[in-house]
């Protein structure tokens, strides 16, 4: 009789499971809630897969030592939550820059500042992307189910190794603290990307674009190939040394651009639910999803065409999937979200005024409750 | 430098940017010849490197090399060494970078002892960004935020790290060239945390702050003030002014990080495996 | 009988030097001089030993003591 593969995990314990079927092999963190279970998760289960945890003095550093065991060949991991993910912005950008495959995960809490850190919000959308100086785009996921924890995190740790770039795991405190079943996938069926590697003997430079449809990925040696590379976070050119010249730079930081904004609609998952034939439609991510997904199939139960569009890649953001759902006329866009209005800010620029976006917006860890949604759709005229 | 040690140079990258006189060039010139002595395989030395003058001595050196961001590198330098603990790890720093915006990661890494080896290029000054004082620029010296003379007493590197648990620590200059080289290789051969303070000069923002004209008046300096470890221990405290000792001070064996994490790993697979 | 010692060769990269002036300043034999240029110049390599000091202080890498084939 086979094994039975469905699991009972919490949404930190799946986050930390999905990385290790990813591959993840190095985990540095910091204790901080409600995100800490991962590290502590990590520092179980790592050892009996042969790989490494470490708990590093602050935030800062756990960026940096993700960083650096991705440079040696690991697929690294870090978790944090608001006050952290604010500290680790600077070696983000390091790992966007110098292009160091590995995932972010922020289980979001209460904010600004010490907020109330046990309590859910969805308030650093905006941070996630915009967090680092400089140009840099990024790819941010977002889980609303515990089994979405699982396939996601894999998900992130492919798209970070397909694209050298660090990915985010947008989580809240609910779904990382909530408990629901997933079922593994079979050993067979599960689908994990590397990073490219070099030639042994070529000439190797870490930075050049080459020829195909991924040429503009680069690929990464590990330190002790022998393959003596050069990685900084100076502005670079192909051989990724240090450069001043505008033209040997703006290619450079264009490319770690448009690496990722071109492959926007490649990178996009969301779950539509009555969007066809919607002319209204609620637009939301996380845990706030799920409160909007009841309110919708509620009130489509009593023929009001309501449509869903539940955001899993927030970053590059999905503007072709509200605009093509925005085309068939729209009254108004609902965004139930856990903070002022990150979301709508965007949907907002998406529909360039073709509809009204009204905003559900909780901010003091009081999750949004269907009856919420229900209401603001009842009060479009 | 010949040939069989510029074989551990990235040669069209040179003339460097350092200043002329600079020490820098002389403590970079220290590892690489330690690193050729010792006869480490380069394709097993990482760099790593923060942010400054010091910081851009990777940038000519042969080996995997990385340049992090100001202050992190020995963080991003334990990743590297806890992912491939066969690699010899060697981080270059200044006194900035270490001690002021990087001294948590200094201090914690000593205590984890970790098999790190950091060469600190001590100019007492941030030269990148053209002289500010630094947490060890001396008392009364003169840098550009310190206009009226430096107001804050400054560490001593080797007794901070010696505080953290630092298992290997040792001080030279570039005046002694090969004393430093010497305190270099021991530093790389030792298992566990080596701290290395080279003392190395700024003509160009400390020594013309502080009427030391040139390099030369400079390493004259280190000369007249640079007292063995032992000499410095039998002088009266009155007496020491501005000597300061050169030496290895500390050479002792603890659990290496890496070793005892490996330990670790092997307990967790035979519980896992028994199950 | 002595073996007669092969003389030492002493050679200066001019590109990577910066003319800092260190090595003619730690030679103790007088074998290095600043041309009028600025520029370190070997001029009497018969007093050199070897002792590597000008090298090992060229903060630019650009001395190389080496015995003359």
């Amino acid at each position: 009789m086979e094994e039975s593969r469905s699991r009972l995990y919490q949404g930190n314990e799946a986050c930390v499971e999905g990385a290790i079927a990813a591959g993840m092999r190095f985990f540095a963190g910091y204790p901080i809630t409600p995100s800490t279970e991962i590290a502590e998760l990590c520092s179980v289960r790592l050892p009996q897969v042969g790989g490494t945890f470490i708990q590093m003095e602050d935030e800062i550093a756990s960026m940096a030592a993700v960083c650096g065991a991705s440079l040696a060949g690991l697929k690294a991991m870090t978790a944090t939550s608001g006050p952290g993910f604010s500290l680790k912005q600077e070696n983000i950008g390091f790992a966007a820059e110098a292009e160091i495959p590995c995932v972010i995960v922020n289980v979001q809490r209460v904010g600004p500042s010490t907020g109330m850190p046990t309590s859910p919000a969805q308030g650093d959308l905006m941070q996630a992307r915009w967090g680092r100086h400089g140009d840099q785009e990024i790819v941010v996921l977002s889980p609303a189910y515990v089994d979405e924890v699982y396939s996601l995190t894999i998900e992130a740790f492919n798209i970070a190794e397909e694209l050298r770039t660090p990915v985010i795991l947008l989580m809240d405190e609910v779904v990382g603290h909530l408990r629901e079943k997933v079922t593994l996938p079979k050993p067979g069926d599960l689908v994990i990307k590397d990073r490219k590697k070099p030639v042994p003997g070529s000439r190797y430079l870490p930075y050049a674009p080459g020829e195909g449809e991924d040429g503009d990925v680069p690929p990464l040696a590990a330190f002790g190939d022998g393959f003596r590379f050069h990685v900084t976070g100076l502005t670079h050119g192909p051989d990724g040394f240090p450069t001043n010249s505008p033209s040997v730079g703006e290619p450079q930081i264009k490319r770690i651009n448009s690496k990722i904004s071109s492959r926007r609609e490649k990178l996009c998952k969301a779950e539509e639910l009555f969007t066809e034939d919607a002319d209204i439609l609620v637009v939301s991510f996380g845990s706030s999803a799920r409160s909007a997904k009841k309110a919708v199939k509620d009130l489509r139960a009593v023929g009001v065409k309501v449509g869903l569009l539940r955001l899993i890649t927030l970053w590059p953001f999905p503007e072709h999937v509200i605009q093509r759902i925005a085309a068939g006329k729209l009254k108004a866009v609902i965004v139930p979200e856990m903070n002022l209005g990150q979301l709508a800010r965007e949907v907002r620029r998406c529909l360039d005024g073709r509809a009204p976006v009204i905003g559900v917006n909780r901010v003091a860890g009081k999750l949004i409750e269907p009856a919420d949604v229900i209401r603001a759709v009842q009060e479009v005229k | 430098m010949g040939s069989d040690l510029t074989k551990y140079l990235r040669v069209e990258k040179l003339p460097h940017i350092w200043c002329a006189g600079c020490g820098h060039g002389i403590v970079t010139q220290a590892i690489v010849r330690a690193i050729d002595e010792l006869g480490l395989d380069p394709a097993k030395v990482t760099i790593v490197s923060g942010i400054g003058c010091s910081s851009r001595a990777p940038g000519y050196m042969n080996f995997d090399t990385l340049h992090t961001t100001h202050g992190r590198a020995i963080a991003f330098a334990t990743g590297v060494k806890l992912a491939r603990p066969e690699l010899k790890v060697i981080v270059i720093t200044g006194d900035g970078d270490a001690a002021a915006i990087g001294g948590n990661h200094l201090i914690h890494a000593a205590r984890r002892n970790i098999d790190l080896t950091v060469v600190c290029y001590n100019n007492s000054i941030y030269g990148m960004t053209s002289g500010q004082y630094s947490p060890v620029t001396p008392l009364g010296s003169f840098a550009s935020t310190a206009p009226y003379g430096m107001v804050e007493r400054p560490f001593d590197l080797c007794e901070l790290v010696m505080g953290a648990g630092g298992t290997f620590v040792a001080r030279s200059t570039t005046y002694h060239a090969r004393h430093l080289t010497n305190v270099i290789k021991q530093a790389i051969q030792h298992k566990g945390f080596s701290f290395v303070d080279a003392l190395s000069q700024c003509p160009t923002y400390f020594g013309r702050r502080n009427n030391m004209k040139d390099a030369l008046a400079m390493l004259n300096w280190y000369k007249e003030n640079a007292v063995s470890r032992d000499d410095w221990a039998k002088m009266p405290p009155a007496e020491r002014g501005s000597k300061f000792p050169i030496g290895v001070f500390r050479d002792e064996e603890a659990p290496e990080y890496c070793e005892t994490y490996r330990k670790v790993i092997e307990k967790a697979m035979e519980e896992v495996g028994a199950k | 009988m002595a073996v007669e010692a092969r003389p030492w060769d002493v050679k200066i990269n001019s590109n990577w030097c910066k003319q800092c002036g260190l090595c003619v300043a730690f030679c103790p034999r007088g074998v290095l001089k600043l041309g009028d240029d600025g520029r370190p110049v070997v001029v009497d390599i018969a007093r050199c030993t070897g002792c590597l000091l000008c090298e090992m202080h060229c903060p630019d890498f650009a001395i190389a003591v080496k015995r003359s084939e």
